[in-house]
């Protein structure tokens, strides 16, 4: 255990939801950010709670079937993309469906990439600046969250910074 | 008055569809290649497979009705596609394709919105419904219910807020081990269990609200599926999680129903196929003095006919808006209730 990785217990869905309004007040343009885990581990669930603590009241809706919901949240002066590949049966399909054009960006451009389902596109994902891993824990759930570049570790350590914060009420 | 004939084309996700429609003599040929078998090996529809797909079969298609309407392209008096939502690049076959044969007959090409297509599909029915009626809309991407005033009027009554119902049926059997696609094979499995066993919540049927939210129940089988189950634990899991699916679908609708004051209630999308689904929601609107429509099986998944048809309605009632620059253009998000 170092400054680059955090564990985290999660007793429930709202203690996950509680972990995505954290990793929001972390955020900075230009970070991706991987999310792990077993189908019903509880990734879209980390992303709703990230996207109402920054004040987004409308839904919140898996991108299994639209591989990608963009947000253009009003407190926020950088877009925000939730990719799921979970679809994918090869890497390809991400160069194909033009999705690389959301990673790497820089300068206005540069938005928070979430990833759900990551390993699906392969080597044509740069690599992230932190992984959230969710493993199930019976009916919890455990979060390890690990720094991967500068960004990331700055990430982490404005996200440990961060005293654990409900989600305001919908 | 001109007899009209409309082809239709349908290529927002895995199923390339075809179809000429006539005004007078309503759906005359209609022809659909599936992908599931293309599919079937990797458990779930592949974007890019789905796009070249698509351009392998549209051609085949279109001579084939055309064939089997015994008209030549020139008798095609205008061209419906969808043009959202769906996947991008299997999308842009479809477009492609209706605005270049418009545009080299010299004939307007109609955007049509895929799920304006999905619910007015029980219309082609030889039982149809009359305005208004409420319509759910069950599939794989969407789950939503709307008001269904005329062509072109419709008021969002509630959608989900995270995973549609069809989604939950497909992640639920990738949990239980099941084969793509996941819809159908859970529901056989259902069927050799006995809901109630295993208990899986109702998530948001009291919520007094119309919006629904299926990404809990996953996680509730995915909960019970660690503990370990048995062969008949499977089967009672399926049992389970395809009654309360029902129960909310079921619970939803009829409140939107009292909502409405309506009494006739449409069922359009692949979950509409459900057989659990159509009993259960046969007997509570027989118990209401309303009715329950589905369009025809065949319809029920996507199709061009419902396409066709769609643009057939929006030429009719004047609401047709044919791009004149022949543009291709395609919107893989677009909310139903903007038309």
């Amino acid at each position: 255990m170092n400054d680059s990785t955090v564990v985290i217990d999660l007793a429930d869905t709202a203690a996950t939801e509680a972990l995505g309004a954290r990793l929001a007040h972390a955020l900075a343009p230009g970070l991706c950010v991987f999310l792990e885990g077993d189908l019903g581990a509880g990734k879209t669930t980390l992303v709703r709670g990230l996207l109402r603590a920054l004040g987004h009241s409308g839904k919140v809706k898996s991108p299994t079937f639209t591989l990608l919901e963009p947000y253009a949240i009003s407190s926020l002066n950088f877009p925000l993309y939730h990719f799921d590949f979970y679809r994918f049966a090869h890497p390809d399909e991400f160069i194909d469906a033009g999705l690389d054009e959301y990673f790497g960006q820089t300068g206005e451009n540069a938005g928070v990439c979430l990833v759900e389902w990551p390993d699906k596109a392969g080597a044509h994902l740069p690599s992230p600046d932190l992984r959230v891993a969710l493993a199930v824990v019976g009916e919890a759930r455990r979060a390890q969250l690990v720094a991967c570049s500068e960004g990331g570790r700055a990430c982490l350590s404005r996200l440990s910074a961060v005293v654990a914060s409900r989600p305001p009420a919908a | 008055m001109r007899r009209m004939w409309i082809l239709g084309i349908e290529s927002s996700c895995d199923e390339t569809g075809l179809a000429l429609y006539h005004d007078q003599r309503g759906l005359v040929a209609h022809a659909v290649h599936s992908q599931i078998d293309l599919h079937q090996a990797y458990g779930g529809v592949v974007p890019e497979l789905a796009s070249r797909d698509h351009v392998r079969r549209i051609v085949p298609l279109y001579r084939q009705v055309l064939a089997d309407a015994g008209i030549v392209a020139a008798d095609i008096d205008a061209v419906a596609y969808t043009a959202g939502p769906g996947l991008a690049g299997a999308l842009l076959v479809g477009a492609a394709f209706a605005e270049s044969v418009a545009l080299a007959l010299g004939r307007p090409a109609i955007p049509i919105h895929h799920l304006e297509g999905h619910l007015l599909s029980p219309l082609l029915s030889a039982d149809p419904p009359a305005y208004p009626f409420v319509a759910l809309l069950v599939s794989g991407g969407h789950t939503q219910l709307m008001r269904v005033s005329a062509v072109g009027e419709y008021e969002m009554l509630g959608e989900t807020l995270d995973d549609a119902a069809g989604e939950a049926f497909d992640k639920t059997a990738k949990l239980l081990g099941l084969p793509y696609p996941g819809g159908p094979a859970l529901a056989a499995l259902a069927q050799q269990g006995t809901p109630g066993r295993v208990k899986l919540p109702r998530p948001m049927l009291n919520s007094g609200d119309l919006d629904f939210s299926f990404s809990g129940l996953k996680t509730a089988v995915l909960n019970a599926v660690n503990k370990g189950l048995d062969e008949a634990g499977r089967a009672d899991l399926a049992a389970e999680f395809q009654e309360a699916v029902v129960d909310v679908l079921v619970g939803k609708s009829l409140a939107a129903l009292r909502q409405t004051r309506l009494k006739q209630l449409v069922v359009a999308g692949g979950v509409g196929a459900n057989r659990r689904l159509r009993e259960r929601l046969d007997l509570e609107l027989a118990q209401r003095k309303g009715r329950v429509f589905y369009p025809e099986l065949a319809l029920c998944t996507d199709n061009g006919a419902m396409i066709a048809f769609a643009g057939a309605q929006r030429l009719a009632a004047g609401l047709a808006h044919p791009a004149d620059a022949h543009e291709i253009a395609v919107r893989p998000r677009w909310p139903l209730d903007t038309l």
